[in-house]
């Protein structure tokens, strides 16, 4: 990729090298996730009559991982946060269009939020655990939603435990408070709190920003093993990260989705010259 | 499965009526207070002094009353700042940030702004008696005095300590000495010592309990510092331990008048915040 | 600036050598278990037991913090947890009020409503006659002024909770009052523990509004609708006459002291409550 980073512009190439961005925006339609469980169509959100995402057009990929890249303020965590309706109690919000999971539009008054909410698994960016005990704090999606027998969620702990390889660092101290974790065994921790309501789809708010960089690559190593059974998506800040293990790449700029495909696509051929630009480290 | 949304429902409901039951609260206390109050007021009550025969349904006002609160809030208010301001800046300015001196310092003013008006009466009755003083207006600027510094102090230190500490780091840098950094930080908090000085005077003109047994109570206006002084809250209390029905009606319009003027200071109080943080930095 | 700093600290050491000094000559005639223990008052006998304003005292306070506490804990999660912030405005304009509203005219709606209302509605049902002056009409009134500054600690604690806890509740699929039951309640519990020690404190020292409403009987109260006589209002009733009768005088500065170093020690284990929660995130 043909980087500028060492070339010292004058200022009329400044001015040239920034007019893209306020070009008239185009964007490409993806179409590439034919096996795809979460489709957006035409979603537009309004914060206080802010326009905060436009004509949104998507659909994720089932069994990969999509990123969500682009410079800040873009909406990518607003994005995120609409898949599980967890923006409805922002002040002054409206939204249009529709986003349907496994055919069914979450923004229907009829669907449950509870029950939209059990198919989606959310990771911050700062690791939370509950105040409560390791066990507890995996164990609460399955008693929030009804599950009582003791054995079922003994169960459901260690298979969760074990599938974010903490089982045997915590398998002695169960009731121990989760605070006293580390925080890249946090950050596992709520990944595992996550997975134990069984979801379908796994939504992961820049969640290795706050970890050093071990736990980061730990966390990334997870993602890459699950996405076997769940559709990762990933909004990440770094570029780097989504290079790594990203299968399928979204572009969001200003509250617009420029472009969406397969990595290697959008990596080695971007069909927008924002996209190109972005890619080659021009803004961030 | 139902249960955690029948739950959700009943704890809406649980909420939005707990939030009613406060506004009910409210309007409940002003709305009894108004209905028997407003009937006995007139003129006479807030311009003239109570006659002989007052308590008994005679003539006269509560003037003495009004005057008398106003003489006591209006000295302790005074002497309050004159000593609260310089403590704050001491605090604030002079001492480092984590100095022991400044912790046990708040941690004394902590425990101050927690004592009761009862107390701090009793504490300056007996100083009184000590110091050969009768009950008097000077007694009542005392014990009001004394209970409003930890208010100024705890309210005024809050906003101090919230100061950027920039602010300081560049006027030290323009070679300003101590003194003159103080001027700059005036301007900084004066809305916070606004704010201050108007939570304290609600706060002493409705105190009943501190003024008991210093201030005494009079139906004349006192002249001196050694004269006894009337308060509005106390004369309130008398009114109605008359049993007299008329007298006790003019204890219901002279509680209105207190809650007017107190409404009329929080509500200037509100606005002079507003009209202030607007210059903030 | 220093001296005044120094002189202002010493005063609460003053207060309370002072008032002790002053409480010194009953000491020596009774021991303060006997003063604590006994029932009986009669100044003029000589006879001073404080049982009766103690117990008037705890049991008013815990009225007045039973009655409240749902309340505030209710409001203060529906606050910052469910309504709209023009809501918001106006309860906390309403919640303004009351926390100005002077304590002479929390008393005078006292004998106003709260009185009557106990006396001819609510006592019928379960005494034979009651003058409505009662331990409970002294704790509503008292969990009256107590509300809005519960509220407002409650609100602050609450809305001190990072966004990411409500976050993750929600999106585990819980609703949002199991959010509230068992993420905000729980971490939140040391700080509503120390918002309650200071309402407690506060709730110790009111004085007039109590008097007005309590009944003024120096007997222990046996039930909600007995008189009772807490210590503040024994104190400000009888200031008068302390210097008539021997000892009367040390007697009612001991009640000044004992409300003092209660106070005293309820603001400090409030703070120390809030020093081990700060100290947790550091």
């Amino acid at each position: 990729m043909q980087t500028n980073i060492y070339q010292n512009p004058t200022r009329s190439s400044w001015a040239e090298d920034y007019s893209f961005l306020n070009n008239n925006i185009e964007t490409t339609e993806d179409s590439s996730a034919k096996d795809s469980s979460l489709r957006v169509r035409d979603l537009n959100i309004y914060i206080h009559n802010a326009h905060i995402l436009k004509n949104v057009n998507l659909e994720i990929p089932n069994k990969k991982i999509t990123c969500i890249i682009g410079p800040s303020g873009c909406g990518k965590s607003t994005l995120l946060k609409t898949f599980n309706r967890l923006i409805d109690d922002t002040e002054g919000i409206r939204y249009k269009g529709s986003i349907l999971v496994d055919e069914l539009d979450i923004f229907d008054p009829k669907t449950e939020i509870t029950d939209i909410r059990k198919k989606m698994g959310l990771l911050s960016q700062r690791p939370c655990p509950l105040p409560m005990s390791i066990y507890d704090n995996i164990a609460f999606g399955c008693k929030m939603h009804g599950e009582r027998k003791r054995k079922k969620l003994d169960q459901i702990v260690e298979e969760q435990l074990k599938a974010v390889g903490l089982w045997e660092e915590v398998k002695e101290r169960l009731h121990a408070p989760a605070s006293k974790l580390s925080i890249g065994q946090q950050q596992r921790l709520c990944l595992a709190r996550g997975l134990a309501v069984e979801p379908e789809f796994i939504l992961a708010d820049e969640a290795t920003s706050a970890l050093d960089p071990i736990s980061s690559k730990h966390i990334e190593e997870l993602f890459v093993e699950l996405k076997k059974d769940y559709a990762i998506i990933l909004v990440t800040h770094t570029l780097r990260q989504a290079l790594r293990i990203a299968d399928h790449v979204i572009f969001m700029y200003l509250g617009e989705v420029i472009e969406a495909g397969p990595a290697e696509e959008i990596f080695n051929n971007p069909k927008q010259e924002l996209t190109r630009k972005y890619l080659e480290g021009a803004f961030s | 499965m139902k249960l955690k949304f029948i739950e959700e429902k009943i704890a809406k409901l649980l909420m939005i009526s707990s939030a009613i039951v406060v506004f009910a609260f409210v309007a409940n206390i002003i709305y009894t207070i108004f209905l028997r109050g407003f009937p006995a007021l007139n003129w006479e009550m807030i311009s003239q002094i109570p006659t002989g025969g007052y308590y008994n349904g005679g003539g006269g006002g509560i003037l003495n009353a009004i005057t008398g609160s106003l003489y006591i809030v209006l000295g302790s208010t005074l002497l309050g700042l004159l000593i609260s301001i310089p403590v704050v800046f001491y605090l604030n300015v002079y001492l480092k940030k984590d100095s022991k001196l400044a912790y046990i310092a708040r941690l004394a003013f902590d425990v101050l702004f927690g004592i009761p008006s009862i107390v701090y009466g009793a504490f300056a009755f007996t100083i009184m008696i000590y110091l050969g003083m009768h009950t008097s207006l000077g007694g009542g600027i005392l014990v009001i005095t004394l209970l409003i510094i930890p208010i100024f102090i705890r309210s005024m230190d809050e906003v101090a300590q919230q100061l950027p500490k920039d602010l300081l780091d560049a006027t030290y840098a323009l070679g300003a000495t101590k003194l003159e950094t103080i001027r700059v930080v005036l301007r900084q908090i004066a809305p916070g010592i606004a704010t201050a000085t108007l939570l304290s005077v609600g706060r002493a003109i409705g105190d009943a309990a501190g003024v008991m047994f210093t201030a005494g109570f009079t139906d004349s206006i006192p002249t001196s510092f050694s004269q006894p002084a009337a308060t509005l809250p106390l004369s309130v209390f008398f009114q109605l331990s008359s049993p007299n029905a008329d007298v006790q009606d003019r204890a219901y319009s002279a509680a209105l008048i207190l809650i007017f003027i107190v409404l009329v200071i929080s509500i200037s109080g509100r606005l002079i915040t507003n009209y202030f943080s607007k210059h903030k930095i | 600036m220093f001296t005044i700093t120094v002189a202002a600290i010493l005063l609460v050491v003053l207060i309370g050598l002072g008032l002790y000094i002053k409480s010194v000559p009953i000491f020596n005639q009774y021991s303060i278990w006997q003063l604590i223990s006994s029932s009986e008052w009669k100044p003029g006998q000589g006879k001073f037991g404080f049982l009766p304003f103690i117990g008037g005292t705890i049991w008013i306070t815990l009225i007045a913090v039973v009655l409240s506490l749902p309340f505030a804990l209710l409001t203060s999660l529906f606050l910052t947890e469910y309504s709209k912030s023009w809501v918001r405005k106006w309860v906390f304009t309403a919640l303004d009020i009351l926390a100005g509203i002077p304590s002479v005219v929390y008393g005078v709606w006292g004998t106003l409503f709260v009185v009557p209302w106990i006396s001819e509605k609510l006592a019928p049902n379960f005494v034979e006659y009651s003058t409505g002056y009662t331990v409970l009409a002294g704790g509503i009134v008292l969990g009256v002024m107590i509300l809005p500054l519960l509220i407002s600690l409650f609100v602050e604690i609450f809305s001190a909770v990072p966004r990411e806890f409500r976050d993750a509740s929600l999106s585990l699929g819980a609703t949002k009052w199991q959010t509230c039951k068992h993420v905000i309640l729980r971490k939140t519990f040391p700080g509503i523990l120390a918002a309650v020690i200071l309402a407690v404190s506060r709730a110790f020292g009111e004085t007039i509004a109590v008097l007005m409403v309590c009944g003024n009987l120096p007997e222990l109260p046996h039930s909600l609708f007995d008189s009772c006589y807490p210590l503040p209002a024994l104190i400000a009733n009888n200031y008068g006459e302390m210097l008539s009768v021997p000892m009367y005088e040390s007697a009612l500065m001991l009640a000044a002291f004992l409300l003092f170093i209660v106070v005293f020690i309820f603001n400090a284990s409030s703070r120390a409550v809030i020093y081990r929660i700060e100290s947790r995130f550091k």
